[in-house]
């Protein structure tokens, strides 16, 4: 209790005394923890636990069946054969869009008759689990001899059959999720692929618990909506307990031709899950930042705190007090902010949360997978997690300066008083420190990634963010040296007693420098980064969008979800008088090496070839093409080839439909389309494997003189029986940036908090140096300075804290965006950047952060200019 | 009752402003509340300082020299009364003019120095001028610093300075902006006898040269007894006055 006392009235009572500045170090301790949280949770919901949408109504089955481009149904038939008591759910997994309300959802096919029929057979074979459509159905509401209960086997009157279920042979019969409000008896139109359809909704099922809404409708009738007949999309298997998994996948993959593939149930969303790894981890890594500028902070702070208090340090180890014991205080100092801070941070990062996840699983949607995020958790882990950064991050930062405290001795704290910064200040040691680490950034920015992270290129951003702190003192004493006369010529006496106040507090304001230069290093960086990004995007989108006007089906389009367009709207588009050519193109998701990859069949028409060449070997595409025709080669994409480490003339052996197929790699390609990578084959290849002849989308080559809005005019009536969109060149390239924009959106959020959190810090490190040069400004007065004066006296200090911060950020933004584009990006996304300066972007936010720094000594100046001269000056 | 007002200065040699002290103190009272309580710190005061003159404030801690010094260099208001400086009131200006009058017109010497510790001496000294806007203020310091014997000395930091040297930059950054009025509070305080009677000769020598009045408080009969006039100070109120 005595400890705690002495505590309280000497390191807690004073903190009270300046309340503000208090509450700006908590609030940016709070702010950087929040940040950090707010990214785990909605990372954990949006990437580590989320589920994909196919896996709704998928029950607790052990293996899974799938097959690039979908198993052929007779598939069923010899499973079903088989001498075991398997229990097999055939499934047709796609998407629909409720015509009047545009909701996207996922269509799923299941076997309900043979569900139904099996399922007290199956319960008993297959012990105590639930099959995927019993899950279903024994959730599912009906009504009537057509109604969702005829599905229920505890219901009191069960039909047995095909021939009792008269609903189930109706292909207009769905089954909807509760969350769609409908009602049974309801009438659906519902748009698959490009045309709309009517439906009955039969039944509705609760979808809240853990399974997302959706339509589901009979296998057979899924499959005539979709034109998909004689495939599926994926098999489930549950097994008896009889044997291991592994010995019921030998067992069924026995039977299976090589192109399928039987593995583990939950084998695919792994699989994302791993994918989406490198894009959690980045957003995760770029959060910290925010933590790390409040480190600086709270470094400062407890550098300020043992500068004010040394002569009292001096008297209370003149009265006994122990090394240890000043150690622990001014720790304990440290752990009462980070404490603090991480409790205010936990509210308020689960609040933040909210609007990261909506970002994220946007992302993740557009790029990776159709998915929906899984619950937001703010778990004992995470509520640990938030706890150990904050009070670890404020301990790690207080301890150099609470050592300096507790190494003080006695006598020459009280004689000496309270002295200044630059003494300890080893600049010149601190220089040669700061070369070896960014000698060591170097070094490590050419190291190859492990396990697939580009662990060495985010050590080189650490090792160059901290020589860029250790280098600090030596910059600001520089250019202080440099600028201080001829800004107090220019600018006025303010002016020189700003430049010079920072340069005698040099380690306060080194570090202060180092928070704000770090948080602009961050959004210059990423600013590069973003920047160069998007032209490269624009300018590959020059050479890969060369047709006049894109068909594709209406809908909601996915990364990993092709919807096709009917046959005859190609054929009659082909025939239109305005249009030259058309290109189809037909996309599908396939597994390659354990990952999803877009495998694509195009055609090798004249005029794709005209476009300019984008190939790593630098041939012309016509050259590449002539390659491609008819022949098992194909081109891949360039992330392809970083993922799976292929090269150029290897052979690749790809899953298509049953069976397994080499194809020669004959070039490499640029491409920012997708992240897990294509590979793209002539059309007719893909056709010999997977007969689908139904395009993905249509690239319409418009004939000269001829308007394109024309074309599209015709292309819709043409096409009037059809659900389809057309976009112009101009329009399809405003999707796609707008796409882009939304992408990299919660990575601008997370630089505005991390600069926020450094000008709380420049506001509070302000008020500090306004108390303790209180003396200095009252004797101002008595030399005739205005109270317009002191106040500029304050403002310019702020402003030359922004340049410097500025100055400093910028040239070590510019190195971060090196190692970004070139190490990071590079290794994680496999991407080529073309470096790109966006200045005007880089400009406009080094602006707005040197105003927002300005702005921040507004309060500062304004206590300093209400301090009264004789109270300040009869202090000391 | 109408106090007596104590003249430091009869001899009026010019005419028109001349003829005006350059500070004037008339029937002043100053209150404060120290720990809740009223206190008195000055009592009906009356007081003129001529140009030229050398005045010592003498007393006891508390007994209202600081006081004075503060509501002579306009850093404080009377509670009563009237303070005029080259003539013109203090009570009835606003900030800004109170500024441009210690611009101008008053300079201030402290016991504790107090130099800016980043400043060179040079800068120390042409600081005033710089707050005032008066640019190339350079040779004006560099004149003052040959004032004070220092030349040389200009582009040291502070603390690398003695006390006594501190002090006369202190004294040349007073005069750099030929103030009429020079308020000097404890300036030999700190440092040793021998200092600080050299400090006070010179005080008093360029008082004289540049024709400025000096008001200094201090605790040291041995100082005061440099100056041309003696003023003894009481609980707030003058005791005796004494010309030398």
């Amino acid at each position: 209790m005595p400890r705690l006392r002495l505590f309280y009235r000497f390191m807690l009572r004073p903190l009270f005394r300046e309340p503000v500045r208090t509450a700006l170090t908590v609030f940016a301790i709070a702010l950087g923890v929040a940040v950090v949280l707010a990214i785990d949770l909605a990372g954990n919901a949006a990437t580590g636990s989320f589920h994909s949408s196919m896996e709704t109504l998928s029950g607790d089955n052990d293996l899974e069946i799938t097959a690039s481009g979908g198993i052929p149904e007779g598939i069923v038939g010899t499973l079903v054969r088989l001498p075991y008591n398997l229990r097999i759910s055939p499934r047709i997994e796609d998407f629909a869009v409720v015509t009047d309300t545009k909701q996207g959802l996922p269509l799923i096919g299941l076997d309900l008759v043979a569900e139904s029929k099996s399922f007290g057979a199956g319960n008993s074979q297959a012990g105590h689990s639930r099959s995927t459509a019993t899950e279903f159905s024994s959730r599912a509401q009906g009504e009537g001899n057509c109604g969702g209960s005829f599905l229920n086997p505890t219901a009191a009157q069960q039909p047995s059959g095909a021939d009792g279920l008269p609903c189930l042979d109706d292909p207009s019969s769905v089954w909807v999720g509760s969350s769609l409000g409908r009602r049974r008896g309801d009438h659906l139109q519902l748009l698959i692929n490009d045309e709309s359809r009517d439906y009955i909704v039969r039944g509705v099922y609760p979808d809240s618990n853990g399974n997302e809404a959706a339509i589901v409708m009979d296998l057979a009738a899924a499959q005539r909506a979709l034109s998909r007949f004689g495939r599926i999309d994926r098999i489930l298997i549950k097994t008896p307990a009889s044997a291991s998994l592994e010995e019921w996948q030998q067992r069924v993959r026995a039977v299976l031709s090589s192109g399928v593939d039987v593995r583990p149930q939950g084998t695919g969303t792994e699989e994302n899950r791993r994918m989406l790894a490198a894009f959690g981890w980045n957003l995760r890594l770029l959060s910290g930042i925010s933590l790390v500028v409040g480190a600086f902070l709270i470094y400062n702070t407890i550098s300020v705190s043992v500068v004010r208090r040394r002569p009292e340090i001096g008297i209370l180890r003149a009265l006994g007090a122990s090394r240890v014991a000043i150690l622990s205080a001014f720790l304990s100092e440290a752990i009462s902010f980070g404490l603090v801070g991480t409790l205010l941070a936990l509210p308020f990062g689960r609040l933040m949360a909210n609007g990261a996840v909506k970002l994220m699983g946007a992302t993740v949607n557009s790029l990776y997978v159709s998915s929906r995020p899984g619950p937001i958790e703010l778990t004992p882990a995470a509520v640990a997690l938030a706890l150990f950064l904050g009070i670890g991050v404020a301990v790690a930062s207080a301890f150099s300066p609470a050592r300096e405290a507790s190494l003080v001795s006695p006598v020459q704290a009280m004689a000496r008083a309270r002295r200044e910064y630059e003494t300890r200040a080893h600049k010149t040691r601190d220089v040669w420190i700061a070369l070896l680490l960014s000698v060591g950034a170097a070094s490590a920015s050419r190291a190859q990634p492990v396990a697939g992270k580009p662990f060495f290129g985010y050590l080189a951003c650490i090792l160059l963010i901290a020589a860029a702190a250790l280098a600090m003192p030596a910059f600001v004493a520089l250019l202080s040296k440099l600028s201080s006369r001829w800004l107090g010529r220019r600018f006025g006496a303010e002016a020189l007693l700003a430049s010079r106040s920072l340069a005698a507090s040099l380690r306060r304001t080194s570090v202060l420098v180092a928070a704000l230069a770090t948080a602009i290093a961050m959004m210059v960086s990423v600013g590069i980064m973003v920047g160069s990004f998007r032209e490269t995007v624009i300018t590959w989108m020059d050479d890969q969008l060369p047709a006049d006007l894109y068909v594709r089906p209406a809908g909601n389009p996915s990364a990993d979800h092709h919807p096709t367009l009917s046959l005859d709207v190609a054929a009659k588009i082909a025939k239109l008088p305005g249009v030259t050519a058309i290109d189809r193109l037909r996309a599908y998701e396939i597994r390659y090496d354990g990952l999803p990859v877009m495998l694509s069949g195009v055609d090798l028409s004249a005029r794709r070839a005209e476009r300019r060449a984008g190939f790593f070997s630098g041939r012309s595409p016509a050259e590449v093409f002539a390659e491609l025709r008819d022949s098992n080669n194909v081109i891949v994409s360039e992330p392809f080839i970083n993922k799976h480490h292929v090269s150029m003339g290897e052979t690749i052996t790809l899953p298509l439909s049953a069976a397994r197929v080499d194809f020669r790699v004959v070039d490499v390609y640029y491409d920012y389309s997708s992240e897990g990578g294509e590979i793209r084959m002539d059309r007719n290849t893909l056709l010999r494997y997977l007969p689908d002849p139904a395009p993905t989308n249509l690239a319409v080559y418009v004939a000269p003189g001829i308007a394109p809005e024309t074309v599209r005019r015709e292309i819709f009536e043409a096409a009037a029986d059809h659900h389809i969109l057309i976009a112009s060149n101009r329009e399809i390239r405003t999707q796609a940036i707008r796409i882009f924009d939304r992408t990299f959106a919660i990575t601008y959020a997370l630089e505005a908090i991390a600069v926020l959190v450094a000008v709380m810090g420049i506001a509070g490190a302000l008020l500090a140096l306004v108390i303790d040069r209180r003396r200095e400004l009252g004797l101002l007065r008595f030399l005739g300075a205005a109270s317009g004066q002191i106040r500029k006296l304050i403002l310019v200090e702020a402003g030359l804290l922004g340049l410097l911060a500025n100055l400093a950020g910028a040239a070590l933004g510019f190195l971060l965006s090196l190692i970004l584009i070139f190490v990071i990006n590079k290794q994680s996304f496999g991407w080529t950047i073309r470096f790109h300066w966006p200045v005007e972007i880089i400009l406009g936010a080094l602006t707005f952060v040197y105003a927002a720094t300005v702005l921040a000594g507004i309060y500062p100046a304004s206590i300093a200019v209400r301090l009264d001269p004789l109270k300040v000056l009869h202090e000391e | 009752m109408e106090l007596p007002v104590l003249r430091c200065c009869t001899l009026r040699k010019a005419v028109g402003r001349q003829f005006m002290p350059i500070l004037s103190l008339h029937n002043v009272t100053k209150d404060y509340v120290s720990d809740s309580q009223p206190v008195r710190a000055l009592d009906g005061v009356s007081l003129e300082v001529e140009r030229g003159e050398f005045v010592a404030l003498v007393g006891r801690s508390g007994c209202g020299k600081s006081t004075m010094l503060n509501l002579a260099g306009t850093m404080d208001f009377p509670t009563a009364g009237d303070v005029r400086i080259d003539g013109v009131s203090t009570l009835s200006l606003k900030d800004a003019a109170l500024t441009k009058i210690r611009r101008e017109k008053v300079g201030f010497v402290f016991q504790s120095f107090q130099l800016f510790q980043t400043l060179s001496a040079y800068e120390n000294i042409e600081l005033p001028l710089l707050l005032a806007g008066v640019p190339d203020a350079r040779e004006t310091a560099r004149e003052r610093l040959e004032w004070v014997e220092l030349d040389g000395l200009g582009d040291r930091l502070p603390h690398q300075l003695s006390g006594g040297q501190m002090q006369r930059v202190a004294i040349a950054r007073a005069l750099v902006h030929s103030p009429s009025l020079v308020l000097a509070d404890e300036p030999t305080g700190n440092l040793d006898t021998t200092t600080g009677s050299v400090i006070l000769a010179l005080l008093k020598r360029l008082t004289r040269q540049q024709n400025t009045a000096t008001l200094m408080a201090t605790h040291s009969l041995e100082a005061a007894s440099l100056a041309d006039v003696i003023v003894s100070l009481r609980d707030g109120k003058i005791q005796e006055s004494t010309r030398r």
